[in-house]
């Protein structure tokens, strides 16, 4: 810890504001902030480790280390399921601590991968945690057989206890001959659903006894002895250039110690880079967060501030009509299009939207000479580790992150948990003392890297039978610096990609400009092109005379998976076409992450135009589950968030700046809104792992629209829907 | 400015501005975390507290104001971690993220202290003030519901 002269008052000007630096005036009070003892942010763990995830303690505890994020979705249960599953021990008897980054970094990735992030904590890493557990039980097998004198075929490991013929040990009885064995191969995992005793079972979350209390520990949270805390303002105008400010205005505010002027780096403007933003530092948050509201700041917008959502509105429906960059090309199709007697076209669109954790960005950080410590609300704990010794110019062994409990992700904090990890870092440097850094809620939204708002023209011919023989689509997006992708997702996957079978298809896409930040977002892609191809869908299928579900089953015939999810959707919703007006019900499918899900909406429309969804059923094939308890809550949580961002969300960007900045403007979701929802798994199994935390939520938004329509006749084409005026006679 | 300020049935006393919202001395005075800030302007429900029994938005109270009041935050809601409320919450499962549930749960706590056994109508008009990113909604509901045949 540096000592600090808390007792006398000085005042220093340093300057490091060329090359990207900072410049910094502080101020120190005559009284320090109360602060209490750093709660602790590891469990510390006795016993004897058998491998990098496994530590078995005497007393039959059995730690597993989780590399990756718990950030609601479940992760922390997941890691410790597919673990648990192959090592066979007793549920009751695991602990889960988080894993040690620095570890992971220092020991060449000892953990694989720690980022958690796209559904594919279990899709894609359960094979090598099976491995963990299974690799780890065959070595105290092993240990055992040498140790009774047997072969390792006949030394049974079940529940915690190694046993052959009248010998038998608990498990840490030999953890440490375990940890020495050399197998010739490693033992096979169970991939095979049908072998499982655990996984697939429902298992309640490890988490939830610290979440029900106020215990579970946050980014935050983080408090730490001599700890001062820090208010921070960018540019309303993203990107925009810092001009002046006027530190000596504020420095006789209550707490105030410093304002530190905090630099972009020229040419690097990705998710966890800093823009220029002004920082006051002080004895509390409340203070720090009162004086930068006083402290004059000039800044230089650039041209950027006359963008605005109509603006760009307006442009993207003048470049639908121009040539796009191809994604797949077919001039029969657009010859065939304008042939025919019957074409459907339509335009789609939808706004920026903004990740909104209920935790707002903060990070804190230690920065001492021998070490730094750091506290991020990352999806990647070792991305933080990496992005902090990057900005410190340090050594990444020598920086510890300490992994937290996060208050929502989404796809918004990869990356090392956004650029506030820099702020708290070179914060920490310039004052010598740890710092948290803490956006208001209003900078949360306004400097978030945004969902990219998205638009796409829509055109098919409709031939025999009824079904569309051409499609020509050409969709947009716009993205920081024009980015071709994001994720998994360009302006459109999702519509390029659609699975019906159209014959005749043309694809062009447009990348456009803007200086609002993206990011991923929660169902990256499939959250904007779905809802497109799902409304036009319902078009296509209404125009040709087709019930919508059926049109869908008849449209994916030769693809099985969809088969079996819009057959099962079928059977479980009762889907109907002749409900009276003002109620309805509407169907949608989308492709997320290795998963389909397809949704049935129910909605009601009073004649006034109040809307109310009353259910939605989904059905979902990610080939897997193995804790349905955690996907159907993530069924249900995707729902409602995308939910929301059709219903009642979208940003509004007015001269360059994002207005609906805090919760009375940008809205969620409220209970009273939720509906109904029931979840479905119609398992595909075989080599298909998909993920699950965000593929319910893109299916969501096109069902009420087309559930919209059937009760009211008024097709929705963009979204909010609550801009709409929904009222009939 | 000293105050001194009843939380959780003890007695504390702070040294700062009568103005600062009661949801900062909680978390930066007295360490008490488990009260968080989502909004600060009382639309988001993740700073709910009890104030003499009553749900109140910490980040709208001055601290000034509760001199002589009882405040109680989910430190202080049950000594173990089993008031019905968050017996219900852990038998439902109802926490994703958690960090809402704070608010939810001492919501929900005061709803049941007043209505034994609300109504879906009654459960979403006292809980639509506390939002959840997350849509843990319907069991928080689920959770009400179970937390009243426990018994409040």
């Amino acid at each position: 810890m540096n000592a600090v002269n808390l007792s006398r008052r000085f005042f220093v000007q340093a300057s490091l504001a060329a090359s990207g630096g900072l410049m910094l005036g502080f101020h120190m009070p005559t009284a320090e902030a109360a602060v209490t003892e750093a709660k602790p942010w590891n469990t510390p763990v006795t016993g004897i480790e058998v491998n990098a995830w496994l530590v078995l303690d005497p007393d039959g505890t059995v730690t597993i280390r989780i590399p990756h994020t718990e950030m609601g979705q479940g992760g922390m249960t997941s890691v410790a399921l597919l673990i648990a599953e192959e090592l066979d021990v007793e549920w009751s008897k695991v602990k889960a601590v988080f894993a040690d980054p620095n570890r992971h970094l220092r020991n060449n990735k000892e953990y694989k991968v720690m980022s958690t992030h796209g559904s594919q904590l279990v899709a894609l890493q359960h094979p090598h945690l099976m491995q963990a557990g299974a690799s780890a039980r065959e070595r105290l097998k092993e240990a055992a057989a040498q140790a009774w004198g047997v072969t390792r075929d006949k030394v049974e490991a079940k529940q915690g206890v190694l046993k052959s013929g009248s010998k038998s040990a608990p498990y840490a009885e030999f953890a440490a001959a375990a940890a020495k064995v050399t197998l010739d191969k490693e033992p096979a995992i169970k991939e095979d659903a049908s072998q499982w005793w655990l996984l697939g079972t429902g298992t309640q979350r490890l988490d939830i006894p610290n979440k029900v209390n106020g215990s579970a520990q946050y980014a935050i949270d983080t408090r730490l002895p001599g700890m001062v805390y820090a208010a921070v303002k960018a540019s309303p105008v993203p990107w925009g250039k810092l001009k002046s400010f006027n530190a000596d205005a504020i420095k006789d505010q209550p707490g105030f110690i410093a304002v530190v002027e905090l630099r972009a780096v020229e040419g690097k403007r990705g998710q966890p880079d800093m823009q220029d933003a002004v920082a006051v530092v002080a004895t509390s948050w409340y203070k720090a967060k009162n004086a930068l509201n006083m402290l004059p700041v000039e800044w230089d917008f650039g041209d950027s501030v006359t963008a605005s959502s109509k603006g760009m509105s307006e442009n993207a429906k003048k470049v639908l009509g121009e040539k796009g960059l191809i994604s797949k090309e077919d001039p029969k199709a657009l010859e065939v299009i304008a042939a025919s007697k019957k074409v459907v076209t339509a335009d789609y669109e939808r706004p920026f939207e903004t990740h909104l954790r209920m935790e707002p960005i903060n990070a804190t950080a230690h920065v001492q000479d021998d070490r730094v410590d750091v506290w991020s609300p990352s999806q990647d704990q070792s991305a933080a580790v990496l992005i902090v010794a990057e900005q410190l110019g340090r050594d990444p062994k020598d920086v510890y992150a300490h992994p937290v409990f996060l208050g929502g992700g989404f796809g918004g904090n990869g990356g090392g948990g956004t650029a506030v990890t820099r702020q708290a870092a070179e914060i920490s440097k310039r004052l010598k003392r740890p710092v948290k850094v803490l956006w208001t809620r209003e900078e949360d939204v306004a400097q978030d890297k945004q969902r990219p708002m998205a638009a796409a023209r829509m055109t098919a011919s409709i031939g025999e039978k009824g079904l569309p023989e051409a499609i020509f689509t050409r969709a947009l997006w716009y993205t920081q610096d024009k980015q071709n992708q994001i994720g998994p997702a360009t302006a459109d996957y999702g519509i390029r990609n659609m699975p019906y079978n159209i014959p005749l298809r043309h694809h062009e896409r447009h990348n456009l400009d803007t200086h609002i930040p993206s990011s991923t977002h929660r169902g990256p892609g499939a959250n904007q092109t779905g809802f497109i191809t799902e409304v036009f869908a319902d078009e296509m299928a209404l125009a040709g005379g087709w019930n919508p579900l059926d049109w869908r089953i008849e449209m994916t015939k030769e693809l099985p998976d969809w088969q079996l999810v819009l057959k099962t959707l079928k059977e479980k919703s009762n889907y109907r076409t002749d409900l009276p007006k003002g109620e309805g019900m509407g169907i949608a499918a989308v492709e997320c992450h290795g998963t389909i899900a397809a949704a049935c909406a129910t909605v009601s429309v009073t004649r006034r135009g109040q809307l109310r969804v009353e259910k939605i059923v989904i059905v979902a094939d990610c080939g897997h589950v193995i804790n349905p308890h955690a996907a159907k809550e993530q069924m249900e949580g995707a729902a409602c968030y995308e939910l929301g961002h059709a219903w009642v969300g979208g940003l509004d960007i007015r001269e360059g700046r994002i207005v609906n900045t805090n919760m009375d403007t940008y809205n969620i979701l409220r209970m009273d809104q939720m509906p109904d929802i029931e979840a479905h798994f119609a398992l595909s199994g075989g080599k298909k792992w998909g993920g699950m935390g965000e593929p319910a939520g893109p299916p969501v938004p096109p069902a009420v629209a087309n559930a919209i329509f059937a009760a009211t006749g008024k097709r929705i084409r963009t979204t909010p829907f609550r801009q709409y005026d929904l009222t009939w006679v | 400015m000293a105050i001194n300020l009843t939380i959780n049935g003890a007695a504390h006393n702070v040294d700062i501005d009568p103005d600062t919202p009661l949801l900062w001395v909680l978390r930066d005075e007295i360490g008490l975390t488990g009260t968080k800030y989502g909004c600060g302007i009382a639309r988001c429900g993740s700073c709910t507290v009890h104030v003499d029994g009553q749900p109140a938005k910490a980040c709208q109270l001055k601290a000034a104001s509760l001199v002589g009041k009882q405040v109680t935050t989910i430190e202080g809601l049950s000594k173990d971690g089993n008031h019905p409320v968050q017996q219900a919450w852990k038998e439902v499962g109802v926490p994703q993220c958690g960090y809402c549930q704070s608010g939810q749960i001492m919501s929900a706590a005061a709803l049941l202290a007043r209505t034994r056994n609300p109504s879906d109508g009654e459960i979403e008009q006292a809980m639509s003030e506390n939002l959840c990113r997350c849509g843990t909604y319907l069991r928080i509901k689920a959770g009400i519901r179970r937390a009243a045949q426990l018994g409040v």
